[in-house]
């Protein structure tokens, strides 16, 4: 819409964004089955790769279940803003009356629920194949929600700062990978201290600080990052 | 000196490949830290000062920029 | 403040920044050189032997100068890149792009040593404790930097970009540093204590003081020199550059 018609109220803008994405999303349903696929593989390769013992999985469970929640991440982050480049609706949104990092934040979410609120919904299945013991499961999926959210919030810079460029994908994941490892700290600690009888609510509470202040930072990084990809 | 001879401070009871690889790496990388750039300055430095020599010895030629303080990119 | 913004704007001039760098590294090089060789002879044949790590401990002179620069060197990068973002200067752009790989050979030489370190103290070519996993985080966030950089065909645009990812990485180094504290204090195996824990007598805290200065001078140093040999690149067919170099406007 032209920059200087009476301007859309902020709550009806961000509707209609969040919506743009979420329909763009079922379009594709291989956007969020391709993390899911994806973790399916691998656990069912590190039981092949490490052996079949209960007790040995067991031990590595709260471990494996993070780090592949991240490389899952790492698989569709790319996807975060390419379209929208492509098509020149960035360049739009940049013109529009309303922050962009608000817009931007609309596609992270819808990002979100699609890649990792479905890999923390479905996270128990998961952990059951990997032998974790069944009193860490509730600490697995609340950590999973809490850390993938910061992991989408982390691969959002990622993808602002590369969406311009060819063969931005490996490049996103290396300059992202230091910043997801407190989360992977914080969530697989959570998930370990639960498997091993322990109280894990320090840790999710170190994962839900990260997230408040990953979501009230990572926002001007992401608005920067965009305006400096589209004016390349 | 904590040794008391070349042969012990070669050897340092044993830690000596260790250490000594340590330095001689650490030299390795240093050097190569401050001659590189000294390297590409002394070649554009010497480029920049052949071309002088070549455009006053055809005077004629179009003059050098005045005043050109935009970067040559 | 307005002094600090002085500074500042006169490195900002590439003139000045040549002339300011011509004169002083003349000598500050041989200096430094000197002040490192001086701080690595102490440290290595003068300093008595540790009790309880005999002579392996002699890395320390030139790893712990080594880590400590490269980590001060991302806040320096951090501080070119705001300088870059926030006043437009196009020096700040030329010191981010030096300093990224020197910052990254420094991250690698303190790995490196820390390793070779680990052999003989703890058996091991690699120790997953907290400070060499922080540091080879640090080494991803200078690769990330470097990467950044080459990706990008406009430079202007890639400093920009480099400035907000080494700003991003600004915030997080304390969280990460804290994060894989508590990661490695978690799973503590028996009884692998860095040296550092307890104080560290003077015999070795001077020649570590002095290499650790050196080290700092010597970033210094290289800096301006990768500076220096951009200008001579970037600047070329400028009048202010050929008059220096001997020719006639």
């Amino acid at each position: 819409m032209p920059p200087d018609s009476p301007s859309l109220p902020l709550a009806s803008f961000l509707r209609r964004q969040f919506k743009r994405h979420w329909h763009g999303a079922l379009r594709k349903p291989g956007d969020t089955f391709n993390p899911l696929l994806f973790y399916l593989m691998v656990v069912t390769l590190f039981p092949l790769g490490l052996g079949p013992d209960p007790e040995v999985l067991a031990t590595l469970a709260p471990g494996l279940l993070w780090v592949v929640a991240l490389l899952a991440t790492l698989t569709v982050a790319g996807k975060l803003f390419a379209s929208d480049y492509a098509d020149g609706s960035l360049e739009q949104l940049m013109l529009a009356p309303h922050p962009l990092y608000l817009a931007a934040m609309a596609e992270i979410l819808v990002h979100w629920v699609m890649a990792g609120l479905t890999l923390a919904l479905a996270s128990p299945l998961f952990a059951v194949m990997l032998k974790l013991p069944s009193q860490a499961i509730p600490s697995l999926v609340f950590s999973l929600l809490l850390g993938t959210w910061s992991l989408s919030l982390i691969a959002g810079i990622g993808a602002a700062l590369t969406v311009g460029l060819r063969r931005g994908g490996a490049l996103l994941s290396l300059i992202i990978l230091p910043f997801m490892v407190p989360v992977l700290i914080f969530g697989a600690s959570a998930v370990r201290e639960a498997a091993n009888g322990y109280d894990a609510a320090s840790w999710l509470a170190l994962l839900g600080a990260y997230a408040l202040m990953a979501t009230v930072l990572t926002p001007v990084a992401i608005a920067a990052g965009l305006r400096i990809s589209v004016d390349n | 000196m904590a040794f008391s001879s070349f042969n012990e401070a070669l050897a340092m009871a044993g830690h000596g490949p260790y250490v000594w690889a340590a330095y001689l790496l650490t030299a390795a990388v240093l050097a190569v830290l401050v001659v590189t750039p000294m390297r590409r300055a002394r070649l554009s430095r010497e480029q920049i000062q052949a071309e002088l020599r070549r455009l006053s010895a055809t005077a004629t030629t179009s003059p050098i920029e005045e005043g050109d303080h935009a970067p040559h990119t | 403040m307005s002094n600090m913004w002085s500074i500042i704007h006169k490195f900002g001039s590439p003139p000045w920044f040549y002339d300011f760098t011509q004169r002083w590294l003349r000598w500050l090089l041989p200096i430094t050189v000197l002040l490192l060789l001086a701080g690595s002879v102490w440290g290595l044949l003068f300093a008595p032997p540790d009790f309880r790590q005999g002579n392996s401990y002699r890395i320390i002179f030139i790893h712990v100068p080594a880590a400590v620069v490269a980590l001060a060197g991302y806040y320096a990068l951090a501080f070119a890149g705001l300088v870059s973002l926030v006043w437009k200067i196009k020096m700040a752009d030329t010191a981010m792009r030096a300093i990224a790989p020197i910052g990254a050979a420094l991250t690698f030489i303190a790995l490196a040593t820390g390793s070779i370190w680990g052999k003989p103290t703890w058996g091991a070519w690699w120790v997953w404790d907290a400070r060499i996993t922080s540091m080879l985080l640090l080494l991803f966030l200078y690769l990330g930097v470097m990467a950044l950089f080459e990706a990008y065909e406009n430079r202007a645009t890639a400093a920009k970009a480099c400035a907000v990812l080494s700003l991003v990485g600004t915030v997080n180094i304390p969280i990460i540093y804290k994060s894989v504290d508590w990661w490695y204090s978690l799973h503590q195996p028996a009884s692998i204590k860095f040296t550092g824990e307890s104080a560290i007598d003077a015999s070795m805290l001077y020649p570590l003081l002095l290499n650790i200065g050196a080290f700092y001078l010597l970033f210094a140093v290289v800096v301006m020199l990768n500076m220096r040999a951009e200008l001579l690149s970037d600047y070329r067919t400028a009048s202010w550059l050929q008059q220096r170099l001997g020719g006639q406007p």
